[in-house]
């Protein structure tokens, strides 16, 4: 072993005693305070064995009972000879043969898994970043095509959209959008969640695009206008294309932005991860357990997303 | 072909007018080449960039097969494929394959389809002797190479008149051969030519007429003949003595 990867290795050392130490510093902290950690009783929330009634939906009796391994079918019968077939598990079993039954009565149950409020909410924030993201970036696009473009209304609405998204708190800009324009307009919560995010996005979004644009050489746009390209054609074969792989990754950076200001909706009682997390508390008190929970829920959902930026940004490196 | 009548560009900036074209009046007939020369900032360049609408005129017209681009009701887009240009700096398209490159303009604007624009690019590809880099990006050509893929491009619209603005200035020495004789090719076939360039050796071989621009101004033009051995005016004499 050579002197500097023996260094290496010492750095490295040291880098786990300093987190080890925070770990533990924090781990006394929370020690010092009686708090009881209950890891266990989190994975609930994510998913539940929920157990579903069967219930006879008129009065009548039971005609047959048959049980082939893990299913027990129920024939039963009304008073008018209808008939009506139910399956359920043969140990939640509650009725037997020739047994009459009132409207409601129930047979038995059947144990399903189904998603708790920490996997709905993520879920929610997944959708709400995702359309959020989709038409920020449209309206970022069209936003920076008219930064550029040589009309100055254009021009100058563009200026004004953005300097009021950038110079307003975006917890605000929700609360018009939820309050004001949700209450002129008739617009759900989600929509005007989503209509929020999207257009505080697109804002930024815009520069982006705008510093993009502006970073390609004048000489390429020469190129194509003098091979007789119209404007359009330039922008959409030649000036476009380098610029998007150019800000990619800033853009990448606004948009796991995006996905940790959608937490800001749950202000206007969207359940989306962070709301989840807060009715979850009510309900546990295991306060520590579901705030590091969701934060690391987040991190899960903005490094999948830069690790997807980074592969289309090696995809569209061939021609460098 | 081209006609200039009193072409005027002037540049504002900082409270300045810099006239960088002043009263240039030309006349370029078909097949005919044309060589500009001059000390650098002598609005050379930017006579070149006017005539095909890449720098707006101030005043004046020019003529380009009988169209006037200082005519507003005149559609740029349509004189200009007629026009090629090769630029200093090659300006390929960084982001596509060379022969998308010259494909990519066919199928845009002469509305060429595929196979007939890829036959076209093969064939000039194979005429500037580079076939074997079509599926190559720009980036991995050499300055040389990429020039003649410039060229290459601007040959594919077919166009009536080649402008080349320093075409050799940005290369190497040993590749500047490469791109001349590709030049040469083309005025041997008859091609209307105007090059801008600091290449004596190719103004004195190929040229038709020599223009020598000094400040704006057209100083003095003539055969090469007449201009390397028997110059009129002093601007000329001194500017020949500092390159020759």
């Amino acid at each position: 072993m050579n002197s500097s990867s023996k260094n290496i290795w010492s750095w490295r050392l040291l880098t786990f005693v300093i987190l080890f130490l925070i770990a533990s510093s924090l781990w006394i902290a929370t020690k010092k305070i009686d708090y009881t950690w209950r890891w266990n009783r989190i994975p609930q929330y994510f998913f539940y064995h929920a157990e579903i009634f069967e219930n006879i939906p008129f009065d009548g009796r039971v005609l047959s009972i048959k049980t082939t391994g893990d299913v027990s079918t129920v024939v039963l019968v009304s008073e008018g000879g209808e008939k009506e077939t139910v399956r359920v598990e043969p140990k939640n079993l509650r009725v037997s043969t020739d047994e009459d039954l009132f409207e409601g009565d129930s047979i038995g149950s059947n144990r399903e898994w189904k998603a708790g409020p920490l996997t709905m909410g993520l879920l929610m924030t997944l959708w709400l970043s995702a359309a959020a993201s989709f038409f920020g970036l449209i309206i970022g696009l069209v936003t920076g095509l008219c930064r550029v473009s040589k009309n100055p209304t254009l021009r100058s609405l563009s200026v004004l959209y953005i300097e009021v998204i950038r110079g307003t708190p975006l917890l605000v800009q929700i609360f018009i959008f939820y309050f004001f324009l949700g209450t002129v307009l008739d617009i759900s919560r989600n929509v005007a969640g989503i209509s929020a995010l999207a257009i505080f996005a697109g804002a930024y979004v815009a520069e982006i695009i705008r510093a993009g644009i502006q970073s390609i050489p004048k000489g390429q746009s020469e190129a194509a206008r003098s091979l007789g390209m119209s404007a359009t054609q330039n922008m959409v074969h030649i000036v476009m294309p380098q610029a998007l792989k150019r800000v990619l990754p800033p853009l990448a950076g606004q948009f796991i932005s995006l996905v940790k200001d959608s937490s800001l909706v749950s202000v206007i009682a969207i359940t989306d991860l962070t709301k989840s997390g807060r009715e979850v508390i009510t309900s546990t008190f295991a306060t520590f357990e579901i705030w590091f929970t969701v934060a690391l829920l987040y991190l899960l959902l903005t490094s999948v997303l830069s690790q997807l930026i980074a592969w289309v940004e090696r995809r569209l490196a061939v021609s460098d | 072909m081209i006609k200039t009548v009193d072409l005027k560009k002037t540049f504002t900036g900082r409270g300045q007018t810099v006239y960088a074209v002043d009263g240039v009046s030309v006349n370029v007939s078909s097949g005919e080449v044309v060589v500009i020369i001059g000390p650098s900032g002598s609005g050379k360049s930017t006579f070149l960039r006017c005539l095909n609408g890449l720098e707006t005129l101030t005043d004046g017209h020019i003529l380009v097969d009988g169209i006037d681009l200082a005519d507003r009701k005149t559609d740029l887009n349509k004189v200009r494929r007629e026009v090629g240009m090769v630029f200093q700096q090659f300006n390929l398209f960084p982001h596509k394959k060379v022969i998308e490159n010259i494909v990519l303009a066919q199928m845009t604007v002469r509305k060429r389809n595929r196979p007939e624009a890829e036959a076209k690019a093969r064939e000039l590809l194979k005429k500037v002797g580079i076939s074997e880099k079509e599926q190559e990006y720009p980036s991995r050509l050499s300055g040389g190479q990429q020039q003649r893929v410039a060229i290459a491009r601007a040959l594919a619209m077919d166009p009536k008149i080649m402008l080349f603005d320093e075409p050799t200035s940005a290369l190497d020495p040993e590749m500047v051969g490469e791109v001349l004789d590709v030049m040469k090719n083309l005025a041997r076939e008859g091609m209307t030519m105007v090059v801008v360039t600091h290449e004596m050796g190719f103004a004195r071989e190929v040229a038709d007429r020599v223009l020598f621009m000094d400040q704006g101004k057209l100083v003095e033009e003539g055969t090469p003949e007449h201009f390397f051995t028997e110059p009129r005016e002093d601007r000329t004499k001194l500017f020949l003595k500092q390159v020759l």
